[in-house]
């Protein structure tokens, strides 16, 4: 069973008869703005569904006013959905007493957010502890854990600076640190690298990677940018108005694009870094007789290959198993977005 | 002609009728009665408790030998300012001229700063716990905020006289009169700090699942000192400003001076004792802020 389950929910900005209304609207289908026009509400996410498995990584992509950080809020519940349901390994979390709701926080959810939200007041030290200082853990305890993340972070040498005095990407990797000191099991991610320049956004995107390669925890990212999302993602929801178009893998989204909304969004990705020999290869046939590729090679990495060799690769799995043939032509059919 | 443009309204039009009258007068008074005779024993009790604190106070001030007071305050003020070395010379040139003014004034300004210090601490005291109420609750805020604005607008001597009646003459009803004077600043600037911590990182409290109160510990109030202490700042010197008008209903300090001063027409008397109380402004002023100023520094941009 999933970790994470979302059924059906709606969220819709406003109180009394008018919310009622909107419900009623958005159910029947109406579309967002229509929705606002009628009522004077705010459509924010209609009939969403989603399953998170346990340690994958979920992204959810949109642009802004997608709804996508309301949704995100809705699995720790600093939001309440409107209508519908919110599993969290089993167990709904909108029955949650007060003292239950913080529980959960303190111990099995945390969050990164797009600003940082750092405590500008407490050092570094004071920052990546905070959770476990809210759990009531012993100073002593406290502070051995927290160095811990710290250095795993590499920021070891600033747990005594304050969060000013850090660069965007260190604030960050406080950020990270402090999401991951009290050990939770699943990690909200709120457009955590959106404010970073580029170069750092990628290096943060690899420490990411790296982190929960060890880690393994389950990971519900946000993010407006699809290049990040099909890279990150072992799942990916694309977000639009509140209603979620697509739901896959990145190879089938990158492939199968559901709606000319999706289509038009994967145009822009450079699919050689996310597509692999896998995804675009052909049925294994005897007769190939070029080097052997792996199977999860993205396509970028194959290319070289490619060019170096007239005949087809011979694409292989962990085994060595011939499993498919990956001729040049299809290589480059799989690099441009041409179906 | 004004008699033949009176005569076009009818009588209940040109005078304004006698029936037509607010007891507001005789309201208050009865209201004061009553409180005065209901629960006399909390006003005497709260009283005493004052009076202990405030003797206690003003007899340990002048005791201490002036070069010791003179030092501390430097000390304070070299210390809660991050070793500023102007800042405390200018504190404590102030402090040696109120004693080279006057050296009766030295005694007369610890009479102050005593009845100041207590009033500002009872400020405090009601005042931040208040602005923090009305910080979470919309309701609370827009009953109190009115209240406020009603006891700022208000002539301070006003409030002299329910003290008067509550508690009698003296330091303890000036202690009183000065709290409600100088309250509001403390409470709004609360309150505001508290509303202008950024909501993200609000939020980021949450979501590690803090409680209320840790939240408010830790976070909210870490981050509103700045504003808070502006508070305190501002309400220090209104409390120094009462206090010199409490001289009026037989609070003994620096207000006495001025007023017997302008009595007798010895306005040099009268001068001295402003100066003095200038000079008292400028030491609270500069003292509160320089303390203020260190909860700003720790985010790197103060």
């Amino acid at each position: 069973m999933a970790l994470i389950d979302i059924r059906n929910v709606y969220k819709i900005f406003g109180a009394g008869r008018p919310l009622e209304d909107a419900l009623e609207l958005a159910r029947s289908g109406v579309e967002k703005n229509d929705v606002l026009v009628e009522t004077g509400c705010t459509l924010g996410l209609k009939d969403v569904s989603l399953s998170v498995e346990r340690g994958e990584t979920f992204v959810v992509m949109g642009l802004s006013g997608s709804g996508k950080s309301t949704l995100i809020r809705h699995i720790n519940r600093l939001i309440d959905p409107t209508a519908g349901r919110i599993l969290v390994d089993g167990r709904d979390v909108l029955e949650l007493s007060p003292e239950e709701l913080l529980a959960f926080r303190r111990s099995a959810v945390s969050m990164v957010f797009q600003r940082f939200a750092l405590f500008p007041h407490m050092t570094v030290l004071e920052n990546v502890g905070y959770g476990l200082e809210v759990q009531g853990t012993e100073h002593a305890e406290r502070r051995r854990r927290a160095m811990a993340w710290i250095e795993d972070v590499e920021l070891s040498g600033y747990e005594n600076a304050y969060p000013a005095q850090l660069s965007g990407g260190m604030q960050q990797r406080v950020g990270l640190a402090r999401a991951l000191c009290t050990d939770p099991e699943i990690l909200l991610m709120d457009e955590p690298f959106s404010a970073l320049d580029p170069l750092i956004r990628k290096q943060m995107q690899e420490h990411l990677i790296a982190l929960q390669r060890d880690l393994k925890k389950t990971i519900v990212f946000i993010t407006h940018d699809l290049d990040e999302a099909l890279h990150l993602g072992d799942h990916v929801a694309i977000l639009k108005d509140g209603v979620i178009d697509q739901t896959g893998k990145p190879n089938e989204i990158l492939l199968r694009p559901a709606t000319d909304y999706v289509r038009e969004f994967v145009r822009e990705v450079k699919r050689g870094r996310i597509l692999k020999t896998g995804d675009v290869m052909w049925p294994p046939d005897a007769a190939a007789t070029g080097p052997a590729i792996s199977r999860d090679a993205v396509l970028q990495d194959a290319l070289p290959v490619s060019m170096e060799n007239e005949s087809p690769l011979r694409v292989v799995d962990e085994t060595g198993a011939m499993v498919g043939v990956l001729s040049r032509s299809a290589l480059l059919r799989g690099l441009t977005d041409r179906e | 002609m004004m008699k033949f443009f009176r005569g076009l309204f009818p009588d209940w039009a040109v005078e304004w009728p006698k029936g037509l009258n607010l007891p507001l007068n005789k309201w208050t008074n009865d209201f004061v009665e009553w409180l005065v005779s209901e629960y006399g024993v909390i006003f005497e009790t709260a009283s005493d408790a004052i009076l202990v604190l405030l003797v206690g106070l003003e007899r340990f001030l002048r005791d201490l030998p002036w070069v010791v007071v003179f030092l501390g305050v430097g000390a304070l003020t070299f210390f809660s300012s991050g070793r500023k070395w102007g800042l405390t010379a200018l504190v404590a040139a102030c402090m040696f001229f109120i004693g080279l003014t006057d050296p009766r004034l030295w005694d007369l300004s610890m009479m102050t700063l005593s009845v100041m210090l207590v009033s500002t601490l009872i400020c405090i005291g009601l005042g931040v716990p208040i602005g923090i109420a009305i910080s979470r609750n919309d309701r609370m805020r827009d009953m109190v905020l009115p209240a406020l604005d009603l006891m700022q607008t208000m002539p301070s001597f006003v409030y002299l006289i329910p003290a008067i009646m509550l508690f009698g003459l003296g330091a303890v009803p000036a202690v009183f009169a000065t709290v409600i004077y100088a309250i509001p600043p403390v409470i709004r600037l609360t309150d505001l700090g508290i509303r202008l911590v950024d909501e993200d990182i609000v939020e980021a409290s949450d979501a590690m699942g803090a409680s209320r109160r840790q939240k408010l510990m830790r976070v909210q109030i870490p981050m509103a000192l700045p504003n808070i202490m502006q508070g305190v700042n501002q309400t220090t010197m209104m409390a120094l400003a009462m206090v010199v008008i409490a001289s009026m209903i037989g609070t003994r300090g620096l207000g006495t001076e001025v007023l017997i001063g302008l009595q007798q027409l010895n306005v040099g008397r009268a001068l001295e004792a402003g100066v003095a109380i200038v000079l008292l402004a400028i030491v609270m002023d500069r003292v509160t802020q320089a303390y203020g100023g260190r909860f700003i520094r720790t985010d790197g941009r103060g």
